[in-house]
């Protein structure tokens, strides 16, 4: 029975992976783009990646999506004349071979592993009680592998840089995206003073209940975001100016707090991020308050987009 | 007892998928948004509000319960709210044209 679920459900995310890509309508795409997302997320949970999943669905669909949403509206007035312009048939071979070399790359590199795959999992599970989390993804996420965990934060702060340098000079340091004019009466403003109580408690919970069980900053930080997004949408709130010191403050608080750590684990543990005996659980707390913060605003700015407002003088 | 619950389980779960199947059916035959909307709205609260009733019998704690009451109060406002403004911006388009 729960293999016709599971065979259901590969079926249906290749069958919306294809349509997905098929699709001629961008917002038809972005739309199958975000269902296939959920469904991976479903397909992860059924392989007991909870923590996967969790990020899937919080960065890889919602997040990802209301970007690629944005991005189609944006695309939806040059979209019948992009359309217009058919690429030869040359270039449409070489593209499709180009697709399948890699594919097939994938597919050998995937058959070629050894089986079984080799695994940390023990030495992961043996050497947990030193770090003092009981979810085993945090702990190599925050003690084992934490220099993937910093340069992550890194990226992420990277990728605001390039959305706000896709500003044209004059209008470098303004606020992101347009103003949104809403009716201050009407549902969206509504759903905006209910839901973010909520998604600030639940988005909060998820972060705290990572140090033990699924959950952790980036999924918290996610939700926060998108509360955040739906008072800028909603017309109750603004976002801030990109030449804010405070912002920039607070966008670059948590990574640098975590480098920090970082180099007091050189100077006392003798390893860059190495923490001391006794000190780890408490090292791994300060890293994920100092960067659940900024995490959710660096999320929630990248998508509110690159600032597009003059500024009044 | 658990028998009677396991019935009852059996019988609610499948009142919901029944009322998703119909608000799938209806959103692909209906002729316009607002009829579409409407089986959607079918879909989601009772379908969904019918499956979390099932699964209520099955949770091993209070608060796995009430988490499992938020999820379909969340998508009741959800619904509502998407609903609303899908509804809005059919209605501004037609009476633009």
């Amino acid at each position: 029975m729960i293999e016709a679920f599971d065979l259901g459900l590969v079926l249906l995310i290749l069958g919306l992976a294809v349509w997905t890509l098929v699709a001629r309508d961008t917002f038809a795409a972005v739309a199958g783009f975000v269902a296939y997302g959920l469904l991976l997320a479903l397909a992860w949970v059924r392989l007991r990646g909870i923590d996967v999943a969790l990020t899937e669905a919080a960065l890889g669909t919602g997040l990802t999506g209301a970007m690629l949403i944005g991005a189609a509206t944006r695309l939806r007035r040059t979209e019948g004349q992009a359309r217009k312009q058919h690429p030869g048939l040359v270039i449409r071979v070489l593209a499709g071979l180009l697709a399948a070399c890699v594919t097939v790359a994938l597919a050998v590199a995937v058959l070629a592993l050894p089986d079984p795959a080799p695994t940390l999992a023990h030495e992961t599970a043996e050497n947990m009680a030193a770090t003092g989390v009981g979810n085993p993804i945090t702990a190599v996420l925050l003690a084992f592998r934490s220099m993937d965990t910093l340069l992550e934060a890194i990226v992420v702060l990277f990728a605001l840089v390039g959305v706000w340098s896709l500003a044209p000079d004059s209008l470098w340091g303004g606020r992101p995206g347009r103003r949104h004019r809403v009716d201050p009466d009407g549902i969206l403003a509504y759903l905006a003073r209910i839901l973010p109580p909520i998604g600030i408690i639940v988005g909060t919970y998820i972060f705290w209940i990572g140090a033990d069980s699924p959950g952790g900053k980036f999924q918290g930080a996610t939700l926060l975001a998108a509360m955040w997004l739906l008072v800028v949408m909603a017309g109750l709130a603004d976002t801030p100016r990109t030449v804010s010191t405070v912002l920039r403050v607070a966008l670059v608080a948590g990574p640098l707090i975590f480098i920090g750590v970082g180099a007091y684990g050189a100077a006392v543990a003798g390893a860059f991020l190495g923490f001391p005996d006794g000190l780890a659980k408490l090292l791994i707390k300060l890293v994920e308050w100092a960067l659940f913060p900024s995490l959710a605003l660096t999320l929630a700015l990248i998508v509110a987009g690159a600032p597009e407002r003059r500024r009044p003088e | 007892m658990s028998a009677a619950l396991d019935l009852f389980t059996c019988v609610s779960v499948s009142a919901g998928a029944f009322f998703f199947l119909a608000g799938t059916v209806g959103l692909l035959r209906f002729p316009d948004p607002f009829t579409r909307l409407h089986a959607l709205t079918k879909a989601d609260n009772l379908g969904l509000g019918l499956v979390v009733l099932g699964l209520l019998p099955r949770v091993h704690s209070l608060s796995g319960g009430l988490k499992l009451v938020l999820i379909w109060l969340l998508a009741l406002l959800a619904g509502a709210v998407a609903s609303q403004l899908i509804a809005n911006a059919a209605w501004s388009r037609r009476s633009g044209k």
